[in-house]
């Protein structure tokens, strides 16, 4: 049996309480085990982003635990919060990823000088990374001079840097034009089967839908329906 | 370090910001020494003028002179009580004074005068009263002659080497008149010393007022100017009750204002100023929260601490206002000394001012080092507050909302 990296209990987010609430994630219970490649879908406004927030800590549930890796995240302080991010949560947003004035290999260092880790340790793991997402050439390069999908591979890059227990991406292809959406999944997907590295990531896009492994759908914060295999089955009907 | 680095490229994301910031820190704190220096050299200036024309940073009268300037109200001069007060802790210098209102008359013209009986070498030590000779020579102490403001000798068409008849009340109502050459002509920039006054050697005047070893005053000079208020207080421990002991501004009390008035109005030109270094500095630190919000939030989000965050920005700060102190610092130094050589000079109403104290109205910069140092400490100080509100923003800062678009 494999570990279960992600165990949510019972988790709810409302807004608005207060005046119209909405259940933007609604009783929700979640289990991800190691090396699982899980696609999050369902319409605009149906909860993703809200339950990845609540997954990776960066917002609070109103009801429920969240346990990563056995640590119940809705428990820890704001500060120590932050420093649970760094060391098991590796996360790529839709963009701006990059700090601007790094480099290509000064922000994927970025992670591993905030967690202390010597510079030679720090320089090998760089330039596997970069040998990993085909981008050594383009080490030295600023973000400004990279495309939208080269920045959204140094930003997994820079995600998997401190070797994080999973790597949550809501949306990460949401800005790339088609051919770059698949390359980044063919790079997810390498990482996943090769290197075990599990992956919550939130679409829209049916392609990216068809290359996960298991495809969670929310609909009005809650979970309809949960598949643990989708290679066989056909493609979802979209309009 | 890497840290330090970091700040470092930041501060070229956007190269005008940081140049723009520089620059406002680097004028903010040529101007505020140059208003600093301005506001200490024109009070040293003022002062010394002052003094230096007549009244000398301290007099020591008999008791309640002040209020009645009569012969009646001198003391007998005694050698003692000079020594004393020349022997007190920062004073400089001790001359002897008889003084009094008389009547002087040239073949045809008359005019009111104050005579005054000095010792001459002691008297230009503290008053410099021979660099005011415009004409003849000065006078020794063994004279039987009188040197003339430029004035009062045109009122009575009088020149160097004529005589001047002196008509007036001499000690406990004796009368006193007498003949006098004009040894020499003194030229003053207060109208009032310049159309009323003339000297003549100490014995002299004794003997003309009939007030023999008497005086009205002890003229004193000091070394520091800053310790005056003390140095009047162990004066007068030295010389006892039956003396008054008046510094310049307790002798001129309008002067003294005037003064005071202008180092006031400096002072609000140097809180404007300051306020405008806030505004200047606020504002560019609040563009760039703004445009680097996004970012700190994803910072925060993939794990950097805020300690740290906070400290990137306070390495930021310090480095640009520091720059910006250096620079303003080295360019400042020579404008002060070179406005000290070549000071502002006033015209208008200012000047007119000034003239009616004897003044010239020009504004020469003090160069005393302390004004270097403690307008950039300011400038530095003020910069380096300004910067908590980028700290505090960090600190209430959540990630997600920094995040929202
Ligand atoms: N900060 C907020 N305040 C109030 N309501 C919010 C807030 N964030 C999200 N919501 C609401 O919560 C619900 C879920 O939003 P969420 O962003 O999680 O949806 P989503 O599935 O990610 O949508 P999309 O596919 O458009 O990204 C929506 O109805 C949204 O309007
Ligand atoms: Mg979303």
């Amino acid at each position: 049996m494999k570990n279960i990296v992600i165990d949510a209990h019972n988790i709810s987010k409302v807004y608005n309480p207060e005046t119209i609430p909405v259940y933007a994630v609604n009783n929700i219970h979640l289990h991800l085990q190691e090396g699982e490649f899980t696609a999050l879908v369902g319409p605009s406004g149906s909860g993703k982003t809200t339950l990845l927030n609540l997954i990776g800590g960066l917002d609070k549930p109103d009801h429920g635990n969240i346990y990563i890796n056995g640590t119940d995240i809705t428990k820890l302080s704001a500060r120590k919060l932050i420093e649970f991010r760094l060391h098991n949560i590796g996360f790529v947003f839709q963009s701006f990823n990059l700090i601007p004035v790094l480099t290509a290999k000064e922000n994927a260092e970025f992670i591993l000088l905030l967690q202390g880790v010597k510079r030679a340790e720090r320089d090998k793991r760089v330039l596997q990374l970069f040998t990993e997402i085909g981008l050594v050439e383009k080490m030295k390069v600023r973000p400004a001079q990279l495309s939208g999908g080269q920045q959204q591979r140094v930003a997994v890059a820079r995600a998997l840097a401190s070797k994080p227990r999973f790597i949550l991406a809501d949306e990460p292809t949401a800005n790339l034009d088609s051919v770059a959406a698949l390359h980044l999944l063919d790079l997810m997907e390498a990482l996943n089967q090769e290197e075990q590295v599990t992956f919550l990531f939130s679409t829209h896009d049916p392609r990216v839908i068809n290359r996960a492994r298991r495809v969670i759908t929310l609909v009005d914060g809650s979970i309809a329906s949960d598949s643990a295999v989708v290679s066989t089955s056909a493609p979802h009907e979209h309009p | 370090m890497w840290i330090v680095k970091l700040a470092w490229k930041n501060l070229w994301r956007n190269p005008t910001r940081t140049l723009v910031t520089v620059a406002a820190i680097f004028f903010a704190v040529i101007l505020s020494m140059v208003a600093e220096a301005l506001k200490l050299g024109v009070f040293e200036n003022l002062v010394k003028n002052v003094v230096s024309f007549h009244s000398g940073y301290i007099q020591v009268h008999k008791m309640g002179y002040q209020d009645e300037q009569i012969l009646d109200n001198s003391f007998s001069q005694d050698n003692t009580t000079a020594s004393l007060i020349a022997n007190t802790r920062n004073v400089n210098a001790v001359t002897p004074r008889l003084e009094a209102f008389s009547l002087a008359a040239s073949a045809e013209l008359t005019k009111g005068c104050l005579v005054a009986g000095i010792n001459p070498e002691l008297e230009n030590n503290i008053t410099q009263l021979k660099t005011k000779l415009v004409a003849g020579k000065y006078l020794k102490g063994s004279d039987n002659a009188v040197l003339m403001a430029e004035g009062l000798a045109n009122s009575l068409k009088l020149r160097v080497y004529d005589t001047v008849m002196l008509i007036g009340q001499g000690y406990h109502g004796a009368t006193a008149a007498g003949k006098f050459v004009i040894k020499g002509i003194v030229k003053f920039g207060s109208p009032q010393l310049n159309n009323g006054i003339l000297f003549m050697p100490l014995p002299a005047a004794q003997e003309y007022f009939s007030a023999e070893k008497q005086i009205t005053a002890y003229i004193l000079s000091v070394h520091t100017d800053k310790l005056l208020p003390t140095t009047a207080v162990a004066v007068k421990r030295v010389v006892g009750v039956d003396y008054e002991v008046l510094t310049w501004e307790e002798l001129m009390p309008d002067i003294k204002q005037h003064i005071a008035t202008d180092s006031n109005n400096m002072k609000i030109v140097q809180a404007v100023l300051y306020l405008l270094i806030c505004f200047g500095i606020f504002s560019t630190l609040l563009m760039m929260m703004l445009e680097r919000k996004f970012e700190i939030g994803m910072l925060v989000a993939i794990g950097m601490k805020k300690s740290k965050l906070i400290l990137l920005f306070i390495i930021e700060s310090v480095l640009t206002v520091l720059t910006g102190c250096l620079a303003g610092m080295v360019a400042g130094v020579p404008l002060i000394f070179y406005l000290h050589y070549y000071p502002i000079r006033m015209g208008g109403d200012t000047a007119k001012a000034y003239e009616r104290f004897g003044f010239e109205a020009i504004f020469p910069t003090s160069t005393d080092s302390t004004i270097f140092i403690s307008q950039a400490l300011t400038v530095l100080m003020i910069g380096i507050a300004l910067s908590l509100y980028p700290i505090v923003k960090i600190l209430q800062l959540k990630p997600l909302t920094a995040m929202k678009k």
